[in-house]
């Protein structure tokens, strides 16, 4: 059914249409409109016997979560960024314990300095948990995402975060194609858990597991998410045979014939880079786009089987790594250099932190740097470099280190005089 | 005196088992059919209060509950010491997820249960002091306010044990632990107010709050039968000596426990709704140094260097929860109840 | 089946697996300890072990299992002194259990329900005379018969009791009790021939063709004391004032008895004496109530009954209606000396109440025998000097009471059956004490002990009818249930429940329990928390 639906709502819808059975909420904006909305569901009786607790922080949401999934009900939450932080030790938790949990998380930038608006800080700051991660383009793959994360997560008892940008999608109505509850039924069985808390058949979950078997058990963890890494491809198929539309899958190559360079981002801002590269290749620069879906477990392969021909990679991220480099784009120019061929060349430009828009002149402007050979291999869009210089300058200048002869002058005012 | 009805058995109702007594008024641990939740071969240090405590709670809940108990474990010595694989010693469905989140673990279980229509099984949540009063306490609060269909029983040993014995939020004032060591001017922990969560579960006004001993089976089973017969959030706080951390005898477990409720310092009582509704009196009563003697963890207090005047504080802590609680009354009546 | 997760999910119940019984360096292990109520009885009586089955309210088992031991349960419920009680560990926690209390109301019960007993083993064919039917001698008898023996008893008085009827008052023991508990030792087959003096023993044995002899005289002789006294003056010795009070003639007193002595036999003088009429009745003693050789129990009875005491007196001389007595200090020593102040009492009958001595005339005869203190003297296994020829009771140096002798009669029951076929008796070995302090007092309930209805003094002042009533079941119940069963497992459950490693076996009712090594970390819980103190940690042998 289309709608023009705000997309929180789509997501909810989605979520609802999974029938889950738990749903925890904590408020943190930009994730309310989704938790209200499945609240609201609730209240209304659409779920079913389904329960809405209202828990007291997000470490609570993800383990009451916990606890729903290891008694065998379908568990959801919802949170974004120090939501996700705050919860982060029972993001562990869940996934070491195989529980498969779905999470929304609507991205947000982590403080301080406290920001509301959008970047991908907080997915990356549990990136190495052992979840599944999963970046919506758009609102339609935000709402279809929720349906096969909870096929992917169930079959493979994994838990699994659908990444959609705070605002940028949730807050954003657009046309969406939801789909019936039947279709939903037919694609997503019940839930069958692998373990369960069961007075007849009684286990201890949760074992403290020493050194004589602790790499075993994350190994087995690995191991699963590269059978998640054969797996997502065929759900992506089946998905599509059974909705109509393509969802899903580990990476999305877009006008790559061709291509010289390359475009690999993660979520929303692909639809902006596909804008600019079309009017990019208006004016005959040989550009493609790889949007990445799935960014745990990393489709190195995908990745580098799609690139093999470019000759440069402009990896576009709304998070790094501070004091050390881009997080997709180590993993890319890691799964490049792991392929043996001679590679292009990887660029990373860290954009849309904190909400800051990454507009399709910026990236035009930007991408032809790259095309020219102009760009740097680490660098930041549209970064006020009068400012920074200006505030590096200050902060030499009056840094209360070093030899205390200087500072004593600064103190006294001598050195101060020449700080504008 | 005239005729005096029989009511009065050999041990009473102290002992844990009685001849005497009818087959359905015997204690669960009387009963060699008992589950053994936690079963032989853990790996508790000699005579732990912990491990005969959860023992002595799940055992009853699980007779309360005909078998169908599951249960949620927060990190802590009895996490560590029943299961470090490849073994495990419960004989229950249990779950362990985290140190601070055992109460919203089992608020999960217990809504995915109330999701299924199922009300057969019962979710019971434990944790240590630790896990209880202080990482796990804004869970446990959550979840006593939402009044989820959880019974919480925290064994309470006065510090973090697990990790070698330091302060948490139940230490007890003056008392020596790792990181309130027993020097300088106010030797061990401070006197502060303390954090008496039993008294802050009764200000959430839930279902059922009762405070138990491993010195005090009959009341410990009974007040754990009272909770699972009620819905919603209960909480029931056991004190479980830890030989280790008091540093006192192994054989001394139980005794400690019943020295405890004895000179008053840890008063046994039941609220409902809010209101404390009873109280277990002191039997015989008897000044905190005998219960501070045999504890090394208090040896400073005593001596050539003692502090009477520490001593005569936790007394006046003694008299006061005596006091406020009216431990003194009717003693010989209840204690034959 | 669930699919179990690699060392995350485990199997239920695995770390049995694992023995923490190797951590232990001491082990707990079970043991029985001597009940200090059991050591306290002459009559041997297993006290602790009778409460057990009293406790469960299983009178019947209680009381077979008193009459292995004591043939008089209603005659000693109520006229023995219980040392058991003065020995009992509760005495410390609150007040001793009321063993006689109980004892008496089994026997009571034993004769409404008219249980009997039966010889335990097969007719021997041996034959032996008892001579005397006092406690000490219906005890042997009793014993011997249920071994299989066939006894005889030669009774000189015309009924059977010896002190028992003669020399205790009914007041404290009613006779149709005392003739119930003799008529089931009859029935047992035991040959009872009253008006039969023995006046030699050696001969007896041999005419009667008796394989052995126990003799049980008693001590019927009063110790008389050298007091001048007017030719009118009205002096008895007081065991034959008792005995003729027990006669269908008693003896006219007058308004005003004087008794003199400090013992049992005063008390009971004096009480009978009051019941005979007298409206004073006076004990006159010569030293001081704490040093009186009467139980505090008779004492107390006879002054709520009227009786008056005069401490620290002699009588100097006996006048016509009255006493002159010579008032005394306790010096240093606590021997009473004279004080030459003198009071007079008025008088009409004097009883003397001073001890009594053994008639030994029956014995003279036997060469190998010997004398000791006024009484002939035996070996541990009661057999006098001469082989074959036991004594017991009053007449041999013990303290006199009717649990004493009755003890008596059981060992020396027990040393006859070993002699006749041809063995010396032993004496079981004694487990250690099971003192107080190895008790946790803590589990007994606070009970205090049942006291026992008492006759309104008014009435029982003027009647023979029994002071002391008996329990009815419920309290006997309860007050069985206020034994400690000191040192030895009465099943309570407590190391079962209170081990944190589960590692106490429970083997059944009655089976006890066992410890389970395996897992048995040794921390000693059990031990501490054993109320009966019936565990012990051991080290551990390496």
């Amino acid at each position: 059914m289309l709608t023009q639906i705000e997309g929180s709502k789509a997501v909810a819808e989605a979520v609802g249409l999974c029938r889950p059975e738990v749903v925890c909420a904590y408020p943190i904006s930009p994730q309310t409109h989704i938790i209200e909305a499945v609240g609201a569901m609730v209240k209304a009786g659409r779920l079913g016997s389904c329960q809405f607790i209202n828990v007291e922080s997000e470490f609570a949401a993800m383990s009451v979560s916990i606890g729903a999934s290891a008694m065998g009900a379908r568990a959801y939450t919802a949170t974004a960024s120090q939501g996700l932080l705050f919860m982060a030790e029972a993001v562990y938790n869940a996934a070491g314990l195989g529980l498969p949990i779905v999470m929304t998380v609507a991205n947000r930038a982590i403080g301080a300095p406290i920001n509301i608006w959008n970047d991908h800080s907080d997915a990356m700051s549990v990136r190495d948990s052992g979840w599944i991660q999963l970046f919506a383009e758009t609102n339609q793959e935000a709402a279809d995402l929720h349906i096969l994360a909870f096929r992917l997560a169930e079959e493979l008892s994994v838990p699994v975060m659908v990444c959609v940008d705070g605002f940028v999608l949730t807050h954003a109505v657009e046309r969406v194609d939801l789909p019936e509850q039947d279709q939903v039924d037919r694609f997503l069985p019940p839930f069958e858990p692998r373990q369960v808390l069961d007075p007849d058949e009684p286990v201890t979950i949760g074992a403290m597991v020493g050194p004589e078997a602790f790499t075993e058990v994350r190994y087995l963890a690995h191991a699963l998410q590269l059978q998640a890494l054969a797996r997502i491809p065929s759900l992506a198929t089946e998905f599509a045979a059974a909705f109509g539309r393509r969802s899903g899958g580990l990476v999305r190559p877009y006008r790559m014939e061709d291509a010289e360079t390359v475009v690999l981002a993660l979520g929303s801002v692909l639809g902006t880079v596909k804008d600019a590269v079309d009017s990019l290749r208006e004016a005959g620069h040989r550009l493609g786009v790889l949007g990445v879906t799935t960014f745990r477990p990393f489709p190195a392969a995908a990745i580098a089987d799609a690139l093999s021909s470019a000759r440069r990679v402009v990896v576009i991220e709304k998070a790094f790594s501070i004091g050390g480099h881009g997080i997709l784009g180590a993993d890319v120019a890691l799964a490049l250099g792991r392929s043996g061929r001679d590679g292009p060349r990887v660029h990373d430009v860290v954009a849309g932190l904190g909400g800051r828009p990454i507009t399709e002149a910026s990236l035009r402007r930007m991408l032809a740097e790259a095309s020219e050979g102009r760009l740097p291999d680490f660098t930041f869009l549209d970064l006020d470099r009068g400012l920074v210089e200006r505030e590096l300058r200050r902060m030499d200048a009056t840094r209360r280190s070093g030899p205390s002869a200087e500072n004593l002058l600064r103190d006294l005012g001598v050195a101060s005089t020449r700080i504008g | 005196m005239g005729h005096e009805p029989v009511k009065f058995y050999q041990v009473g109702s102290f002992a844990v088992g009685n001849r005497l007594l009818d087959r359905d008024e015997r204690t669960v641990q009387s009963d060699s059919g008992r589950s053994n939740s936690l079963t032989s071969g853990h790996r508790a240090c000699q005579g732990c209060g912990e491990a005969l405590g959860a023992r002595y709670a799940l055992d009853a809940a699980m007779r309360a509950a005909a078998g169908r108990l599951v249960a949620a474990n927060a990190t802590g010595c009895l996490e560590v010491f029943s299961t470090p694989y490849p073994e495990t010693s419960w004989q229950i469905p249990w779950l362990h997820s985290l140190f601070g989140n055992a109460p919203a673990v089992a608020t999960g279980m217990a809504a995915a249960l109330k999701a299924k229509g199922r009300t057969d099984v019962r979710v019971v949540a434990q944790a240590g002091d630790g896990g209880t009063v202080d990482i796990g306490f804004g869970a446990l609060s959550g979840m006593f306010e939402r009044n989820d269909d959880v019974l919480f029983i925290c064994y309470d040993n006065e510090a973090y044990m697990n990790t070698g014995v330091q302060r948490s939020g139940a230490t007890p004032p003056a008392a020596r632990t790792a990181t309130t060591e027993a020097i300088g001017d106010e030797p061990g922990n401070v006197f502060g107010q303390g954090k008496n969560v039993p008294m802050l579960a009764v200000a959430h006004e839930i279902p059922y709050v009762a405070t138990a001993s491993v010195a005090e089976l009959h009341d410990l089973e009974r007040k754990v039968e009272r909770a699972m017969g009620l819905r919603g959030a209960r909480y029931i706080h056991i004190l479980v000596p830890c030989p280790l951390g008091w540093q006192a005898a192994s054989c001394d477990t139980v005794r400690l426990a019943r020295l405890a409720a004895e000179t008053g310092l840890f008063p046994l009582f039941e609220a409902e709704h809010g209101r404390v509704v009873d109280v277990r009196p002191i039997r015989k009563r008897v000044p905190v140094e005998d219960y501070l003697r045999p504890q090394g963890r208090y040896k400073h207090l005593f001596g050539e260097h003692g502090r009477p005047d520490l001593v005569a504080a936790i007394q006046e802590i003694a008299d006061g929860n005596i006091e406020r609680f009216g431990l003194l009354a009717e003693a010989v009546e209840a204690g034959a109840r | 089946m669930m699919h179990k997760p690699f060392a995350i999910t485990l199997e239920v119940g695995s770390s049995l697996t694992n023995h923490t019984g190797s951590w232990r360096v001491e082990r707990p292990v079970y043991v029985d300890r001597l009940p200090p109520c059991n050591d306290g009885c002459p009559a041997g009586e297993n006290i602790q072990g009778w409460l057990y089955h009293a406790e469960e309210g299983d009178y019947e088992a209680a009381w077979r299992l008193l009459v292995k031991d004591n043939p008089l349960p209603a005659v000693c419920g109520r006229v023995c002194y219980h040392p058991c009680e003065t020995a009992c560990n509760r005495a410390e926690l609150d007040e001793a259990v009321g063993i006689h209390a109980v004892e008496r109301f089994l026997g009571d019960r034993a004769l409404e329900a008219g249980y009997r007993t039966e010889p335990v083993l097969p007719p021997s064919g041996r034959r032996v005379l008892v001579v005397g039917s006092g406690p000490s001698g219906l005890s042997a008898a009793y014993h011997l018969a249920r071994l299989g023996h066939e006894v005889t008893i030669h009774e000189a008085a015309h009924e059977a009791g010896g002190m028992m009827r003669y020399g205790i008052p009914k007041y404290r023991l009613p006779r149709d009790v005392l003739d119930a508990e003799i008529g089931r030792i009859v029935s047992l087959g035991v040959r009872i021939e009253l008006g039969r003096r023995v006046t030699d023993v050696a001969r007896a044995r041999q005419e009667g063709g008796f394989d052995a002899v126990f003799i049980a005289l008693g001590a019927q002789l009063s110790r008389r004391a050298y007091l001048p006294a007017a030719d009118s003056a009205r002096i008895l010795d007081a065991v034959s004032f008792l005995r003729s009070a027990e006669g269908a003639d008693p003896p006219s007193l007058g308004r005003r008895v004087v008794v003199y002595g400090g013992g049992n036999t005063a008390m009971d003088s004096a009480r009978t004496a009051k019941r005979l009429g007298a409206s004073d009745a006076v004990i006159v003693y010569r030293r001081t109530r704490d040093r009186m050789p009467a139980h505090e129990s008779e004492l107390e009875e006879a002054l709520a009954e009227g009786i008056t005491m005069s401490w620290l007196s002699t009588i100097e001389r006996v006048e016509d209606g009255s006493v002159v007595i010579e008032k005394m200090t306790l010096d240093d020593t606590g021997f009473p000396q004279p004080t030459g102040e003198y009071e007079t009492l008025g008088a009409d009958t004097v009883v003397l109440a001073l001890g009594q001595e053994t008639d030994l005339s029956a014995v003279e005869r036997l060469a190998d025998v010997s004398v000791r203190d006024g009484g002939l003297e035996v070996g541990e296994d009661m057999m006098t000097g001469h082989p074959g020829i036991f004594a017991g009771g009053d007449m041999v140096p013990a303290e006199r009471t009717v649990t004493v002798a009755i003890g008596h009669g059981k060992r020396a029951a027990r040393s006859i059956d070993a002699y006749l076929r041809g063995e010396r008796s032993t004496r079981p070995g004694r487990h250690e004490l099971a003192r107080y302090d190895r008790l946790n007092t803590w589990y007994y309930a606070d009970a205090p002990k049942t006291v026992q209805p008492e006759l309104e003094t008014v009435r029982r002042a003027s009647t023979f009818d029994e002071v002391v009533g008996g329990l009815d079941a419920d309290n006997a119940l309860f007050e069985a249930r206020r034994c400690l069963s000191c040192g030895n497992c009465f099943e309570c459950d407590n190391c079962f429940g209170v081990c944190p490693d589960n590692a106490v076996v429970k083997l059944g009712q009655g089976k006890r329990y066992a410890f389970d090594y395996d897992y048995c970390k040794g921390c000693g819980i059990c031990v501490a928390e054993c109320p009966c103190g019936a565990i012990v940690m051991e080290p551990e042998m390496i």
